[in-house]
């Protein structure tokens, strides 16, 4: 059916799929499809096939082996360290979390039955009944309080000290009953439980070797820096999954190695392939390429307290001067979504879709040059390869600065190195932000007057105000008009330019389904293997 | 053997000894020169202060260096390779496995490329200036031309992923038949073989021809010994010293250099480990891989030194 249409690839079917998840209807596809030049029987074939790969019913059994791209002798099991995507698979297979963040978006209870607050200030969690650890210990109360605590103890090594700061009280109520008390008001407490630092342990727990957890998977083998092996839980608490029996885990770190491996049929699972290996995939029998997460970001920053970017109409020039179909086509071969100078992706449910992202327009660029009055002037840019797709991204800006006569410098740099000397140092340079699950933590990251990763420079006290009320206010309504204030303030006046949001892609054989996208990361989140079923 | 001899071997093992002793010190000094730590790199960039310096206590990282450098020194000698900042486990575990699967590899790799070497290096030695000399000469230093990492792609694209007889990766779980171990040994002993025979064949061909022209060759051939005998009985013996020196440079790149086929085909070696015991700032494990290679090396280059003086028809009485 497909063979009447010109150009028609794998990724294209994937932009289909993702449609219908998002909740297209079937007209609205065909119409879209038809005005891109796709004639109408072989549209409707297209649309059949996107919807049977979706709805098909998943099997129990069997064995896969997965690769991830980072691996190495600091891999661990504890969730607290947790640190490489590596580490996140393995987590995510044998623990679980008071909360989970679905692709849509939205919170939904995992070991938490309900994690509740009247004031945002002190959260009751109440847990499910009947859960065991591996062990056969039952899940209580006790154990969050001692899950959660730990990332206190800077012995601890926690990723998430900073984060998990604002809880000051715990408290086990009773044996199904926690109490957590924050410093200050934050509604986004369900959110941040849901992220893979804060998976529940078994209380007591200092040797994290064995995988101890309530999830899908017991750890039969455990390596670090080699490989992994997991067995399905046959007590887990969940009624559906998981639906493999058992996997492998093991990193490949070299992309085409990875991609070999899938060809060859050494392992049917090869995570986070880049825009030129996944062309040679496409298009292979038994290949299917998932696209996940859009969260991720490779964005410029003109720091707005050093020259240039002090110059009123900087930043603002580069908005408009970035060619953002350019990237998302050329640079990112159809893998992207074009995103408006502001952080929070589209998948987020706080995402403010009035917010159009500023149009190629090197005249109205010019405008804002002259007005900066660098025109003539040699500006540096500082880009690298440790930045994803930042060197092609300078190439592109380069381009369309050298047509209105603005002479940008490109100084490429090396990886090594990179994120301690140039990134938020250069006046102006590439940076490249991973997807957080809130705005509030993406904000109070990089755009607060205090925030760490300030990446511009940019101070707002009526932004830092509005951070500070949308933490710790309730109202659903209220917060969305407030965060989708705070984007606009972000992408009208702050330094950085956002030109895309970035996918990932999973490549795997035919024979998996069930991979979704998850705003938590590439991989469901890195969660896939409690979800994906193996056809037979 | 005669008391010369014995002199000679002595000397020479002392010297490794005092050889090792250099080189832990030297470890030492390149890992205090590495900048960051293990609490920072396990923190990673979100990490405060504050954070940093408690894992740092909590981690006696801020013990003097030269503390831990005396208590690591200590640890080795009586047999305790210490335990892994990154992981907590203990690095004789650690080490253990990898350097077993790197030792399989070498192995393998030596008993392919080392007859396989001598073999080429010795008849086109015989066979100088002929049409198949000059074929090995070239295809030898054509090997050597192409870097590793293209071999091993290029063989992986054409055994694995077209015509798929074997793995496109060697993990030593597939182990459990015979059949399976040369199924997973198979690409990266070629590819290894490719890299380390060149120079072998090469320096093989070498000496041979040196000693060939050597009036004492002359003389057996004058005497009327066979072709045969005058390369096997005459030429080799004295040639050996050189050779068995270009095969332990060779097979000692087996254990730390094969960085690069233990990446393309995931092949859990000791050389992999050495590299992120690098990335994560984790002392001890650096320090026990540093040495082990060192170890390595000096008992490949000792006992090629070894079988050069035993062999030394001069130092025969």
């Amino acid at each position: 059916m497909t063979d009447r249409i010109n150009n028609w690839t794998a990724a294209d079917d994937l932009t289909v799929e993702n449609a219908i998840r998002r909740g297209a209807t079937r007209r609205e596809l065909l119409n879209m499809l038809l005005m891109g030049g796709v004639a109408l029987t072989a549209g409707a074939g297209i649309l059949t096939r996107a919807t049977s790969a979706i709805a098909a019913t998943p099997v129990k059994g069997g064995h896969i082996r997965a690769a991830g791209w980072s691996s190495s002798t600091a891999d661990t099991l504890d969730p607290a360290k947790a640190s490489l995507s590596t580490d996140y698979v393995r987590c995510s297979a044998f623990y679980n979390r008071l909360t989970y963040l679905g692709e849509d978006g939205k919170i939904s209870m995992e070991l938490a039955e309900s994690v509740e607050s009247k004031d945002a200030k002190v959260w009751t969690i109440k847990l499910r009944k009947g859960v065991t650890f591996h062990d056969g210990k039952p899940l209580t109360a006790k154990d969050v309080v001692f899950s959660l605590k730990r990332h206190l103890d800077p012995a601890t090594g926690s990723k998430v000290n900073a984060i998990a700061k604002q809880m000051t009280g715990f408290a086990a109520k009773d044996d199904l009953t926690a109490e957590v008390t924050l410093a200050n008001p934050n509604a986004d407490f369900p959110t941040i439980m849901a992220i893979h630092q804060f998976m529940i342990v078994a209380d007591g727990t200092t040797d994290f070797s064995k995988g101890n957890g309530t999830g899908a998977f017991t750890c039969k083998v455990f390596e670090p820096g080699t490989r992994s092996i997991a067995e399905r839980n046959k007590n887990y608490w969940k009624a559906t999954g998981p639906y493999l029996d058992s996997f492998e885990f093991i990193a490949i770190s070299d992309a085409t190695a990875r991609a070999n491996a899938l060809l060859s049929g050494d392992i049917q699972y090869a995570a986070n392939m880049n825009a030129q290996t996944s062309r040679l995939l496409e298009g292979k029998p038994g290949i299917t390429l998932t696209r996940s997460a859009m969260g991720n970001y490779s964005n410029i920053n003109a720091r707005l307290d050093l020259d240039p970017g002090n110059k009123a109409g900087f930043a603002t020039g580069l908005k408009y001067l970035i060619n953002r179909e350019t990237i998302k086509t050329s640079v990112l071969r159809g893998l992207a979504e074009i995103a408006n100078d502001q952080p929070v992706p589209p998948s987020n449910i706080y995402y403010n879709k009035e917010l159009k992202a500023k149009p190629f327009d090197p005249e109205k660029a010019k405008f804002y040059f002259q007005k900066a009055g660098v025109l003539g002037k040699k500006i540096p840019v500082v880009t690298s390869e440790a930045v994803t797709a930042g060197v092609e991204m300078a190439v592109v800006l380069q381009q369309a600065a050298q047509d209105i006569g603005l002479d940008l410098d490109i100084q490429r740099v090396p990886s090594d190195g990179y994120w301690s000397k140039y990134w938020l140092k250069a006046p102006v340079h590439f940076g490249n932000i991973n997807p957080r699950p809130t705005p509030d933590i993406l904000f109070s990251l990089l755009y607060t007057s205090d925030a760490p990763w300030n990446e511009s420079q940019w101070k707002s006290e009526k932004f830092d105000k509005l951070v500070l009320e949308a933490r710790g206010t309730l109202d659903e309504a209220k917060r969305t008009q407030m965060y989708h204030e705070m984007q606009r303030m972000i992408a009208e006046d702050a330094g950085t330019v956002i030109p895309v949001f970035m996918g990932g892609i999973d490549a795997t054989t035919s024979k998996l389904n069930g991979l979704r996208p998850n705003p938590l990361g590439g991989s469901m989140g890195y969660a896939f293997a409690e979800y994906v079923w193996l056809a037979s | 053997m005669n008391r010369q001899i014995l002199r000679l071997v002595s000397w020479r093992l002392a010297s490794a000894v005092v050889t090792l002793l250099i080189v832990s010190f030297t470890i030492f000094l390149a890992t205090t020169l590495l900048p960051g730590d293990v609490a920072q790199i396990l923190l990673g960039q979100a990490a405060t202060p504050e954070a940093v310096a408690g894992l740092r206590k909590a981690m006696h990282l801020d013990d003097p260096a030269i503390f831990q450098f005396m208590k690591w020194l200590g640890g080795l000698a009586s047999g305790d390779l210490g335990r892994s900042y990154a992981n907590n486990m203990s690095v004789a575990t650690l080490i253990g496995d990898r350097l077993a699967n790197t030792l399989k590899l070498a192995a393998a790799t030596t008993a392919v490329a080392v007859p396989l070497a001598l073999t080429l290096g010795i008849t086109s030695a015989i066979n100088r200036d002929t049409l198949y000399d000059r074929f090995i000469s070239g295809a030898t230093i054509a090997i050597i031309s192409v870097p590793e990492f293209l071999l091993a792609t290029l063989a992986v694209l054409v055994f694995a992923v077209y015509l798929r007889w074997l793995p496109a990766l060697s993990l030593v779980s597939d182990t459990q038949s015979f059949g399976g171990l040369l199924r997973i040994y198979a690409l990266p002993v070629m590819t290894l073989t490719f890299g380390v025979s060149a120079q072998m064949i090469r320096m093989t061909r070498a000496a041979v021809i040196e000693t060939l022209n050597t009036p004492y060759v002359e003389m057996a051939m004058l005497k009327g010994a066979s072709r045969r005998r005058k390369v096997l009985w005459h030429a080799l013996p004295n040639a050996l010293g050189p050779i068995v020196n270009a095969i332990a440079l060779s097979l000692s790149y087996l254990l730390g250099g094969v960085i690069i086929v233990e990446t393309i085909f995931s092949y859990p070696g000791v050389a992999k480990l050495m590299v992120d015991a690098v990335a994560t700032r984790d002392l001890p494990l650096i320090q026990s891989c540093a040495m082990i290679f060192c170890v390595g090396y000096l008992v490949l280059v000792t006992v090629a030194d070894i079988i050069a003086i035993v062999s030394n028809p001069r130092l025969r009485t």
